[in-house]
């Protein structure tokens, strides 16, 4: 069964006509899928389905550092923060600034990836589960100046957050408006989940080509060995801080994403559980491997959803009453879940083609 | 009262519970190059159980002696502590331990997500209120105020840091542990049972969360399901300042992360002119943790790791 799949997969891929067919098939199911959520299952689905691929998008960028270049990234989720807070900052009423999405999109990841530098800069010694500990430590520190930047200068506003965030606007159209075009009516997350998957697809395919290139077979020989790499006249000083850099930089737009999508941001959203989630995705997906993290991504945003709308009418079936409070059903399934995964499947659930040594046995036996 | 004395009495009560449970991550990575991301959770269901216990207990002994009755709950703890550490280990690590390093990790966070679920569920979402057994006595030392339960906890995490380095320095238990850390397979072809050992290691460490978390619902007088991961990461965080993987390193590495924080409460805000205040304590620990690291990458007393083995 199995040979006959791969061989029917290699034909498939094979077949020119047919793999174009095949990409016209994903296009259209894509495009058409908030519509078919939104008249199915109600128009929250579409939501989550931004969220998503939020969420999918940051964990490309972690996968950058974590899987690509094999450092331990725990406060990942600041880089985000930065993003949301930039674009919440620049387009709100909270310093009465409105600069058009064009050009805080870039700031935004440039600041998130001059943090990344600023993180990266001083863990390049550190290897290994230290280096872990660091980065967890910055998403801490980002996280609570966030918290208490509201005095003696108000900059955050504190745990209140910022609200009022202007959502994206192209040529004066509001995009979390419902609008008409061609006479099919767009409400905004509608329009958000096309700008969204456009922004997502140049994800995957920078991210594609920057492991075949020499930067990104350089983070895999970093990752391999580091003294092997440094002997073949890798700089990995450099390419180390660009892997953090470039990771940042994703979580950094995701993050600006996130704030326009919601109009809303908070130093809670930004905790250490977080960072751990998005590195779930990526080691739960198949670290290192693009489509898998992809699909992890995807899974772990949207399946906790599921059991959240599930978990009372299905105990109220069963046993004719809520026993179980659905929050805590709901992550007690969740934790169950990863367990399962990793013990089935220790590599992901799609690891890169190749098996290879992953920041395998960084401590060799003997 | 002197403030400066009262700050590090308070850092060293609060950094000897944060030694004890850095002993268990620092023991645990140490064999295993693991971080144990359940532990802080043992932590926590060992101060839920001794509490369930002293509470059952007074209802149906009013007038049992409190020394008694805080044993009674502190082996009821330490025996489910142990016995839940033993399962963790068989489940969720050993399946997985030629595995790639981080896949035992996301295992780890999914038990320890499992735990304060089930820990929410039966004892629900409040604040629970430890009962006073023991009178409250304060005494002076040094114009510093110290509180019985403080003197308490101070010697027990003392006499419980000195066992544990009793046995892994001369017993033949702690000499088995020893060479497993060291490596595997040797230690297997020594006629040690490795697997034996990693278990006995994990039931230690547990035995040990156990009692740290019946001493800090005690010293705060307050128990709640979200308890342990804070102060778990915090010890984790006090066994990398001393050097993961080094038991001396991890007991400095926890009281010296207790004074740290406890001093940069109380003199965060002269230190910045007032510009920074006690909310940034735990910036301030992270920085010093940083700085250490940056200067000795692999902790305060941790060994120069070669580059490859």
């Amino acid at each position: 069964m199995k040979y006959f799949m791969q061989d029917l997969w290699r034909r498939f891929t094979g077949n020119r006509r047919a793999l174009f067919f095949g990409y016209v098939l994903l296009f259209v199911a894509l495009a058409l899928l908030p519509f078919l959520l939104s008249n199915t299952v109600g128009r929250t689905w579409v939501r989550i389905l931004d969220f998503a691929l939020i969420y999918a998008m940051l964990a490309l960028g972690l996968n950058i550092v974590v899987g690509f270049a094999g450092l331990l990234d725990l406060g990942y989720i600041a880089f985000y923060a930065v993003g949301a807070y930039t674009w919440a900052l620049l387009a709100s009423p909270q310093f009465d600034l409105h600069l058009p999405f064009w050009a805080i999109l870039p700031i935004g990841a440039g600041m998130a990836a001059l943090f990344g530098v600023l993180l990266g800069a001083p863990t390049l010694r550190l290897r290994g589960d230290y280096l872990a500990i660091v980065t967890l430590g910055f998403g801490e520190i980002i996280r609570i100046f966030l918290n208490n930047l509201d005095h003696p200068v108000n900059v955050t506003n504190g745990p209140i957050g910022i609200n009022k965030i202007d959502p994206i606007s192209i040529g004066g159209a509001d995009l979390t408006k419902t609008h008409e075009l061609l006479g099919i009516v767009f409400s905004g997350v509608h329009i958000y989940y096309y700008v969204l998957l456009i922004l997502l697809f140049l994800t995957i395919v920078i991210c594609v080509r920057l492991e075949k290139s020499r930067i990104g077979r350089a983070w895999l020989a970093i990752r391999e060995d580091e003294l092997a790499a440094q002997a073949m006249g890798i700089n990995t000083r450099n390419v180390k801080l660009l892997a953090f850099a470039l990771g940042a930089m994703f979580g950094g737009v995701a993050g600006g994403l996130f704030a326009s999508l919601q109009g809303f941001v908070s130093p809670e959203s930004f905790g250490l559980l977080e960072s751990i989630m998005v590195l779930c995705m990526v080691v739960l997906g198949g670290m290192g491997h693009v489509y898998g993290v992809l699909l992890g991504a995807l899974l772990l945003t949207v399946l906790p959803e599921i059991l959240r709308s599930t978990a009372s009418p299905i105990q109220r079936t069963l046993f004719g009453e809520v026993y179980i409070d659905p929050e805590a059903l709901r992550m007690l399934l969740f934790g169950l879940a990863l367990i399962l995964v990793m013990l089935v499947r220790p590599t992901g659930l799609w690891p890169a083609p190749k098996r290879r040594t992953v920041i395998d046995q960084d401590i060799v036996e003997d | 009262m002197d403030i400066f004395a009262q700050q590090v009495l308070n850092g060293l009560v609060l950094g000897s519970v944060y030694a004890l449970v850095a002993l268990g991550y620092t023991m645990v990575y140490g064999i295993l190059g693991l971080i144990n991301f359940a532990h802080g959770e043992v932590v926590m269901i060992g101060a839920m159980i001794a509490l369930a216990v002293v509470s059952a207990l007074l209802s149906v002994f009013p007038e049992m002696s409190p020394f008694l009755m805080i044993a009674l709950a502190g082996t009821a703890a330490i025996l489910v502590c142990m016995s839940l550490a033993f399962f963790i280990e068989r489940l969720a690590y050993r399946p997985l331990r030629n595995a790639p390093r981080l896949a035992p990790l996301i295992t780890a966070i999914g038990i320890s997500i499992l735990l304060q679920n089930i820990a929410m569920i039966i004892w629900g979402r409040k604040y629970k209120t430890v009962p006073q057994i023991f009178p409250t006595e304060t005494f002076e030392l040094f114009g510093a105020n110290i509180t019985s339960v403080q003197i308490f906890i101070i010697t027990v995490s003392a006499l419980l840091m000195a066992g544990l380095l009793v046995i892994v320095h001369f017993t033949k238990l702690g000499r088995a542990m020893r060479a497993t850390s060291e490596s595997q397979r040797v230690a297997g072809l020594m006629g040690i049972n490795v697997n034996k050992i990693i278990s006995v290691t994990f039931m230690i460490g547990a035995g040990l969360a156990a009692v740290a978390g019946i001493l800090i619902a005690g010293n705060y007088s307050v128990a709640h399901y979200s308890m342990g991961f804070m102060l778990g990461l915090k010890a984790f965080t006090a066994a990398v300042l001393g050097g993961i993987g080094n038991l001396g390193g991890a007991v400095l590495g926890g009281l010296l992360l207790g004074l740290i924080e406890s001093i940069g409460a109380g003199y965060i805000g002269d230190l910045t002119g007032g510009f920074l205040g006690s909310h940034y304590q735990d910036v301030f620990a992270f920085v010093v943790l940083i700085v250490v690291l940056v200067f000795r990458p692999t902790g305060i007393m941790g060994e120069r790791v070669s580059e490859r083995a």
